[in-house]
């Protein structure tokens, strides 16, 4: 068999969903993620797929051990998001899914930067349609402005590869650094797609606005191609490492308050990318191996957790914490799901978080970062507070909001119970997820040290919750907004546009009206001489004409004698 | 959903039962103490000096835990708005 470009076949795929209905349609579908990963399995290495354009080769297909990685792990996510979604008749949600879900396959194996933003693009306007296949106008907004923003970061991406082909006379993807205009170009390109702060709401704004189905596939796909681009391109860049802490520890603040409990998981989205920025700014074959487990295990529970809060608000129809509650008595399948999603992003002993994110702790304290040792520990304790207690505990438990509803349908059980049996196996046998890495691991994670001292750090913080739940002093979930660095573009830059032309307005009105009054003016005395019936347009006899000549001739000859 | 008035009065679950809760509770008490209690006899390897700390890891946690709400709670008198804030 000869191989083909992996996201080929999902954009195939996505053609054949389109044309095709019932079982059909969901037999292809299926088979796609299985047919494409044995494609991947079967492609050799070191070969790739090349085209010709202008004077430059596009390459395709870059195979080696990182990119292989991010291209199994895409398959995983396609799979899990395709058995979850199964039950969806909406055309346009599975065709926008496999094409979103083919763009990060087509990004990541991208060889050179031109390929990369081709697919960059095509990530942003495939999943554009997740989130407006909502069908409220809300959600219509909230997905013009992802778009925007996902448009920016690929204009900037390739301002950035055409200041550095002109630097350098390459369009490679590999190493660029933070060196000239195009490396400073490229990072804020894939900085906006890897939500660095301040450039993260997009995310926060539009993943809980998509559909129930559609937020699982956005949960894996966007933010990982920006992880995996800036391993390739970025990594030891130490600016990184504080931009990576920043980001683990901002959003749980915000976390805490939120009430829309898969807004929650997005602000604990950006919080896990955090983790895997600063593995990546560190540099080194752990912190690498860390922060690339890190997105693999990341991409399973946090699409766990997204099932979990998707198959509640498939059910319920609500999504807000001060809404829910109780839901333990009629969903009980789920509420196990999602406590093993909950102990996973946690961190717990034999859940999948704990074999990847210590390494990039690892890392931190022995390359000499312990202050942001630090941080990623009050990041550890706040995760744990806000995706592995807030979550499942409004959702399922806390007080009984009086919802009666059923499991949801099996596909999505389904999927849900793959995800969960992931966390666990790469939890408890972290061997075969090692094993896959692109640098040989010689960590361990089950030493006695680590797993009392994490053991403890969870306990302590359960018993935090606790204590402030009873004491009262925790905040209740309240319906509301919270204002974020979004607040310049969707509140301040909208209302100086008002104001500027509240205040302008009514000055450019008065100076166009006395323009065109002026105009109107000179029209009509033009028009009273030389309009109908003003004087210059009146027919004159031919005798008047004789009278008026012998009166200059008269005048000549008078002003003559004088 | 069904129609709550045809449907017979529903089991009483688990943590309807306060006692429940309550055992939860002490479990997550007991599982603290004696976390706490075994770093007396798990050695542990010295990263960074505030380890040394007896307990340090729980008492990080916890900590934490609590400046973070606190935090969170200040954070929302600041930011938290109507609904319909963007709205317009």
């Amino acid at each position: 068999m000869t191989s083909v470009a992996p996201f080929l076949i999902f954009y195939v795929a996505a053609a054949l969903v389109a044309v095709t209905r019932g079982w059909m349609r969901g037999a292809i579908m299926i088979a796609l993620p299985i047919v494409g990963a044995y494609n991947l399995y079967t492609f050799p290495e070191a070969t790739g797929i090349t085209f010709a354009l202008f004077d430059y080769q596009l390459e395709f297909m870059r195979v080696d051990r990182l990119s292989t990685l991010f291209g199994y792990l895409f398959h995983l996510a396609a799979f899990l998001g395709v058995v979850y979604s199964l039950h969806v008749k909406d055309t346009t949600q599975h065709v926008a899914g496999l094409l979103y879900a083919g763009s990060a396959l087509g990004a990541v194996f991208a060889g050179d930067l031109i390929t990369l933003f081709l697919f960059w693009e095509m990530l942003a306007i495939s999943s554009v349609f997740l989130i407006l296949a909502r069908k409220t106008a809300r959600a219509g907004r909230a997905a013009m402005r992802y778009l925007l923003v996902q448009v920016l970061s690929g204009v900037i991406l390739l301002a950035g590869a055409l200041v550095r082909i002109h630097e350098t006379g390459s369009i490679a993807f590999d190493f660029i650094g933070l060196e000239g205009l195009s490396g400073w170009l490229i990072f804020t390109a894939i900085g906006i797609k890897c939500c660095f702060p301040m450039l993260h709401n997009w995310l926060t704004d539009a993943y809980p606005e998509a559909t129930p189905t559609g937020t699982v596939f956005l949960s894996a796909f966007t933010t990982k191609v920006a992880v995996y681009a800036l391993a390739r391109a970025f990594p030891g860049t130490e600016l990184l490492i504080y931009i990576g802490a920043t980001m683990a520890m901002f959003p749980i603040f915000f976390a805490v308050i939120e009430n829309d409990l898969r807004r929650v998981l997005a602000y604990s989205l950006i919080n896990q990318v955090g983790f895997m920025v600063v593995g990546i700014g560190i540099g080194t074959t752990l912190a690498l191996n860390g922060a690339i487990s890190h997105a693999f295990n990341d991409v399973v529970f946090k699409g766990l957790l997204f099932m979990c809060m998707g198959a509640v608000l498939h059910m319920t129809g609500k999504m807000n914490g001060s809404e829910l509650g109780g839901l333990y008595k009629s969903m009980p399948i789920t509420t196990g799901l999602c406590i093993v999603g909950a102990a996973s992003i946690s961190a717990f002993p034999l859940f999948s978080g704990f074999v990847s994110k210590s390494m990039v702790m690892s890392a931190a304290i022995a390359e000499g970062y312990p202050i942001v040792w630090l941080a990623l520990l009050f990041a550890s304790a706040g995760v744990f507070h806000h995706a592995g207690i807030k979550i499942p505990f409004f959702a399922f438990f806390a007080h009984d909001s009086g919802i009666r509803t059923k499991e949801p349908p099996w596909n999505m059980l389904l999927a849900m119970g793959i995800a969960a049996v992931i966390c666990i196996f790469n939890g408890s046998y972290p061997w075969v997820l090692y094993s896959i890495l692109p640098w040989e691991v010689t960590y361990d994670p089950y030493t006695a040290a680590h797993v009392l001292t994490q053991t403890q750090l969870l306990f302590f913080s359960a018993l935090a919750f606790t204590i402030l739940k009873l004491t009262q002093i925790y905040p209740p979930e309240l319906p509301g907004v919270n204002i974020d660095a979004e607040w310049l573009y969707r509140k301040v830059m909208p209302g100086f546009v008002r104001t500027f032309l509240a205040t302008f307005g009514p000055l450019d009105k008065s100076i166009r009206n006395a323009a065109v009054g002026s105009v109107k003016g000179i029209i009509g005395s033009i028009s009273r001489t030389h309009g109908p019936g003003g004087i210059m347009a009146r027919t004159w006899h031919t005798g008047d004409m004789a009278m008026w000549v012998l009166i200059l001739l008269a005048a000549y000859l008078i002003f003559y004698y004088l | 959903m069904v129609d709550p008035e045809n449907t017979p009065p529903e089991k009483t679950h688990m943590f309807d039962n306060p006692r429940n809760i309550k055992r939860v509770i002490y479990v997550l008490y007991a599982l603290c103490a004696i976390t706490f209690a075994a770093d007396a006899f798990i050695h542990r390897h010295i990263d960074h000096p505030w380890e040394e700390l007896f307990g340090f890891h729980g008492v990080y946690g916890f900590v934490a835990c609590v400046l973070l709400v606190v935090g969170a709670k200040e954070l929302r008198k600041l930011i938290m708005r109507k609904e319909d804030y963007y709205d317009d």
